[in-house]
């Protein structure tokens, strides 16, 4: 079995109501509309020659830390957490970029969505260390809170900072 | 090897470094809480030369962010062009011409040698070697001349373009590119008597600064910091972009975790980045190096993208969101520094700070790459 398979195996478990082997509601490599209406929490494969990554995962805010554990156990590591502001959906959505050290090359974006006015997700910083500074810096850049994190204090805005200039709102 | 001590939180005091400080290469600030001379923890303080790179991709055109890449990392700013351009060719699905590759990875290459010989000279100028930085600097000078000569600029490059590059190398790049390689392999073995080998440097760095696997993975480090923990991974063998799977050339791993481990693979890492320019000199093809068809304005479809490269320090990936307009709907940067500082604080719990210091300076970090 392939990593992409075993992976996708693996993070199944976080959608019972779905068939493992049901085929994703978008095909492999087709294009997504990425502002189209908000898609199911589920997960689909993607072309890697054409969008660089292989799984696409959306999944409620409430799975993240199993889903990282999930992550960590199968031996990735935490490239980056990035936020993207939907206002037109009127929600957050925060992207978690993982990849492995080994040759068996696979990709995964885990995504999450959560309401623009109430931007809080649990922390994974229990899991992924590394995740404290990513964390912080989506909590300047987008105001995300993250929900048991040991140090959410500024880390690349001023100390003092009371806006989130990633926001599509904020104007300079 | 320093001893484990049991640190006492009640005795301690706090110790500022930076973020003017001659051993954090940079505007970085570190709070280091101390016990005597020891480090009880450090706390890092970033964002003295937080620029916002990543908004100003949403208001200004895929061309117009091209500049932007120069200034990221300024020792290694042509992967760093590699990358953007990967992100959005890939989007758009924008062939390369093949000769516009070679001469991508010869430059890029160049590039990375440059940065090892500036990380090089600073870290044992740090250490107290003053010699050696004379030496490093000008080698480099050899090669920024070289890549002067084709892109324009010494440090912040804009080389790239989106399908090919802003213009051919020539004859003379080559001719010197050809001789400073003969000129390196000998300045290498002269860094291996005047540094590798010196008793002091061994003595400073082996055993100190210890970073594990697991560790690796918590944080997310990569490039020549997970090489010096036993980790197999470079992005240009991992996931073979541009046209990387066509040439010999190995990827140093050493498992010993310390500082020492860092600097053999910098080390290693130029003579195989030698090698490379060399494959790609001998087979560098005839041809353009901008494609026939291009489009004139750069509108990815809507979607997400993600690329990566190896930069002189590791694993740096963009992850790109597009509406289908002129503009980058939103443009992640991921620094690989940025992942290999975090976890200092954490490795540096119980070392001398002499020997924190040393170990700082291992883990090569550019400042401006971090704070974006």
């Amino acid at each position: 079995m392939s990593i992409q398979e075993t992976t996708k195996a693996a993070l199944c478990r976080l959608f019972p109501d779905q068939e493992p082997d049901s085929p994703p509601i978008e095909p492999a490599g087709e294009e997504t509309e990425a502002n189209q209406a908000p898609r199911r929490n589920t997960i689909v494969d993607q072309d890697y020659a054409t969008r660089g990554f292989h799984l696409d995962v959306q999944l409620a805010p409430e799975q993240l830390p199993e889903a990282a554990r999930i992550m960590f156990d199968l031996g990735y590591f935490l490239e980056a957490i990035t936020g993207v502001d939907w206002p037109t959906d009127d929600q957050l959505e925060a992207v978690y970029d993982f990849s492995r050290y080994d040759f068996e090359l696979c990709r995964v974006a885990i995504k999450t969505r959560v309401a623009r006015n109430q931007p809080h997700l649990p922390t994974i910083t229990s899991v992924y260390t590394g995740a404290n500074w990513h964390e912080r810096e989506a909590h300047d850049f987008f105001g995300i809170v993250f929900d048991g994190h040991p140090h959410l204090i500024p880390l690349l805005l001023p100390e003092d900072a009371d806006f989130h200039p990633l926001l599509k709102d904020f104007h300079a | 090897m320093s001893q484990p001590i049991e640190l006492q939180q009640d005795e301690t005091f706090v110790l500022n470094v930076g973020p003017q400080h001659p051993a954090t290469h940079g505007v970085l600030r570190v709070k280091m809480t101390m016990d005597g001379e020891y480090i009880y923890n450090a706390e890092t303080v970033l964002g003295y030369i937080h620029r916002m790179h990543e908004k100003m991709a949403e208001n200004r055109t895929y061309a117009q962010y091209m500049p932007n890449m120069g200034r990221l990392d300024y020792l290694s700013a042509m992967a760093f062009n590699h990358g953007y351009a990967l992100v959005v060719e890939r989007a758009c699905t924008i062939e390369v011409p093949e000769r516009a590759e070679y001469v991508r990875v010869i430059t890029v290459e160049l590039n990375r040698i440059s940065s090892h010989l500036v990380w090089l000279g600073a870290y044992v100028l740090d250490l107290g070697g003053f010699t050696p930085l004379m030496y490093c600097f000008d080698d480099r000078e050899q090669i920024l001349d070289l890549l002067e000569s084709v892109t324009g600029s010494r440090l912040t490059y804009c080389y790239f373009r989106f399908g090919g590059l802003y213009n051919d190398i020539d004859d003379a790049f080559i001719s010197g590119t050809r001789s400073f390689i003969t000129r390196m392999r000998k300045e290498l073995k002269m860094y291996q008597k005047l540094v590798t080998g010196n008793i002091i440097l061994m003595k400073r760095l082996q055993g100190h600064g210890l970073v594990d696997r697991d560790m690796c993975q918590r944080y997310g480090a990569t490039g020549p910091v997970a090489r010096g923990s036993g980790i197999n991974y470079d992005v240009r063998r991992n996931e073979p972009y541009s046209i990387y799977d066509r040439f010999d050339f190995d990827v140093p791993v050493f498992h010993e975790g310390d500082s020492y481990a860092r600097y053999l693979v910098r080390m290693e890492e130029i003579e195989q980045s030698l090698r490379i320019i060399e494959q790609a000199l001998d087979q560098l093809p005839d041809g353009p190096v901008n494609p026939e068809k291009k489009p004139k304005v750069i509108k990815p479809p809507a979607g997400d993208y993600y690329a990566a490269v190896e930069t002189a320090r590791g694993n740096f990936g963009i992850r790109l969101v597009s509406d289908g307009t002129k503009n980058a709907y939103r443009l992640k940067l991921r620094s690989p520094t940025y992942s290999n500082m975090h976890l200092f604080d954490e490795a540096c719990r119980g070392m001398l700070i002499a020997d924190a210091l040393a170990f700082m300076g291992s883990l090569d970090l550019v400042i401006p790459e971090i704070d974006r």
